[in-house]
């Protein structure tokens, strides 16, 4: 089996990563980056029960359960979103329900990233950070 | 004066945004506000904080002079008969929201029908839609083309023997387009048919003459136009709104009261109950002067200039749609609604706000119009007479980077 940092850990990767980005603009390159690169989504989860209210763009997150770990899978049709999902797929995919429960999920204050989006981005981030963390519980 | 004098009028324009200088390019939602605008608030706040047309004392006589004084400046700036005709409301969507309701009740019976145009910010949908079904009305939808023109020859044929009332922008929120709002009064007149014209954008890129348009009512908001926000007004037809029921009870907009019965207070208290947003609607005086100010050769000559290079660089671009092209641009307002192909309009506005730039994103308050064209949201880009050259310039620069980060 294949080893996994623990969450506390990759969550500082993650703060140390962007703390070395100056430009809020090079913050975002990175972030469309990600959402380049981020998996691809089956058109058929695409449904109203995967997608999460809240975003000027669509966001559709779905998951499965393997040995006890939850999987994330998900899709924004905005980019920049994307690289949020990305990120937060990163870090919480393929842990256990009582690892993601046990993250206070303040990566994302710490990155900056909350206080710098918008009321209504800053909402749909939230939803998404309640949907993985409900999954979470849900299969805990 | 100069644009730059202009500028200098306004200290939200001297400010940074993640270290790089504000351009703010969402005028269409509030416009900034000049010192004038911001002192008068501080004014009547600081000074004059009394509740107006009630108390005989120094303060309260202040307070309702400045209040009464924006009312003379709404009247004059829009050319209306008289006093009665202007109505203080906390903003367009507030003015449209009471016609709709007490016109309804007075004017509407079931089976009648209501006309709004497919272009209309929902402010000048949701309100009519309410009262149809209220009264049992119908609500008739009067079409754009693909230029985002209103179908003229669908117009008279919409018109029937029920159409109470048609409403109509003055200047469409998305498209920019100056709507023949002179030619839709005629022709509805003819007809019978009362109209109403939202002139939010309107009043701030026109002259506006309610004698001369002979519309029967006319709305705008103080926010788009440099006054407070909550503030607003509404210009009605003198028989008209006598002929209309009170929208809301209480305060001064009684004449006497028994539990047996009410009467009403004469044009324009009728409308106004309860204690109004007097300090902001004080501050409608100096707005509008500076509004008037700003109207002469010079600020328009610049103004113009920075609305073509704008259309010419968007409209000549092959990855960007953009959205309200009338054949004569002299019928569009310095306001840009568009499309990047295989981009999101979200994530262009976070990358352009990244480089200082404030643009509005998403379905501007308009989704009937978004389904006409078949897209889930645009970018919008509003200018302000306060808005130079070298601003556009830098607003196309940066939208070529930022496609470029996203593609």
């Amino acid at each position: 089996m294949e080893y996994t940092k623990p969450l506390a850990e990759a969550e500082n990767d993650v703060i140390e990563e962007f703390s070395m980005f100056d430009e809020w603009l090079d913050k975002y390159e990175y972030l469309i980056e990600l959402g380049k690169h981020l998996d691809d989504y089956p058109e058929e989860s695409k449904n109203d029960d995967n997608l999460i209210k809240g975003c000027q763009s669509r966001v559709w997150l779905d998951y499965e359960i393997r040995d006890g770990r939850v999987y994330f899978k998900a899709d924004s049709d905005a980019i920049i979103t994307k690289g949020i999902i990305s990120l937060l797929i990163g870090l919480y995919s393929g842990r256990t329900p009582q690892e993601i429960i046990s993250s206070d999920f303040s990566v994302v204050d710490r990155i900056g990233l909350k206080e710098n989006l918008s009321p209504t981005r800053a909402n749909g981030l939230l939803s998404m950070i309640d949907k993985i963390r409900a999954i979470a519980a849900d299969n805990a | 004066m100069l644009v730059d004098d202009v500028r200098k009028q306004f200290p939200a324009l001297d400010r940074k945004v993640y270290g790089k200088a504000l351009v703010y390019f969402d005028n269409a939602a509030t416009i900034q506000r000049p010192l004038g605008v911001i002192d008068k608030w501080n004014e009547i706040t600081s000074r004059s904080n009394a509740n107006i047309h009630r108390a005989v004392h120094r303060m309260a006589d202040e307070a309702t002079e400045a209040y009464e004084a924006s009312r003379n400046i709404v009247k004059e700036f829009i050319g209306a008969e008289s006093r009665e005709e202007i109505i203080f409301t906390s903003g367009a969507t507030a003015a449209i929201n009471l016609v709709a309701f007490s016109f309804g009740e007075a004017f509407v019976k079931e089976g009648d029908e209501v006309v709004v145009s497919e272009s209309e910010h929902h402010s000048n949908i949701v309100p009519w839609q309410m009262m149809c079904q209220r009264k049992g009305a119908v609500l008739k939808v009067l079409h754009v083309d693909d230029k985002g023109c209103l179908d003229m020859d669908e117009l008279d044929s919409l018109l029937t023997a029920r159409t109470r009332i048609l409403a109509v922008a003055h200047i469409s929120n998305v498209l920019g387009i100056v709507n023949p709002v002179g030619e839709i009064v005629r022709r509805c007149h003819d007809r019978g048919v009362k109209v109403l014209i939202d002139g939010a954008q309107g009043v701030v890129h026109r002259k506006v003459d309610v004698k001369e348009l002979d519309c029967d009512f006319y709305v705008f908001s103080g926010h788009k136009i440099f006054a407070a926000t909550g503030t607003g007004a509404l210009y009605g037809k003198k028989e008209l709104l006598d002929a209309m029921p009170p929208y809301m009870g209480g305060g001064e907009m009684v004449g006497t009261v028994r539990f047996s019965g009410t009467t009403y207070a004469p044009l324009p208290l009728k409308f106004e109950a309860g204690t109004p947003n007097f300090a902001g609607a004080a501050t409608l005086k100096p707005a509008l002067e500076f509004a008037m100010s700003l109207r002469n050769e010079e600020i328009s000559a610049c103004e113009d200039a920075v609305k073509e290079y704008m259309f010419e660089k968007l409209s000549g671009d092959s990855r960007i749609k953009l959205f309200g092209t009338p054949d004569d641009i002299g019928d569009k307002i310095p306001l840009f609604s568009f499309c990047v192909d295989g981009v999101h309009h979200e994530d262009l506005a976070l990358i352009l706000d990244k480089m200082g730039i404030a643009v509005r994103s998403g379905q501007m308050c308009a989704e009937p119009l978004m389904d006409r064209f078949g897209v889930t949201g645009m970018l919008r880009a509003s200018l302000a007479p306060y808005n130079t050259m070298q601003e556009a310039e830098y607003f196309i620069g940066s939208l070529d980077r930022a496609i470029g980060m996203l593609v």
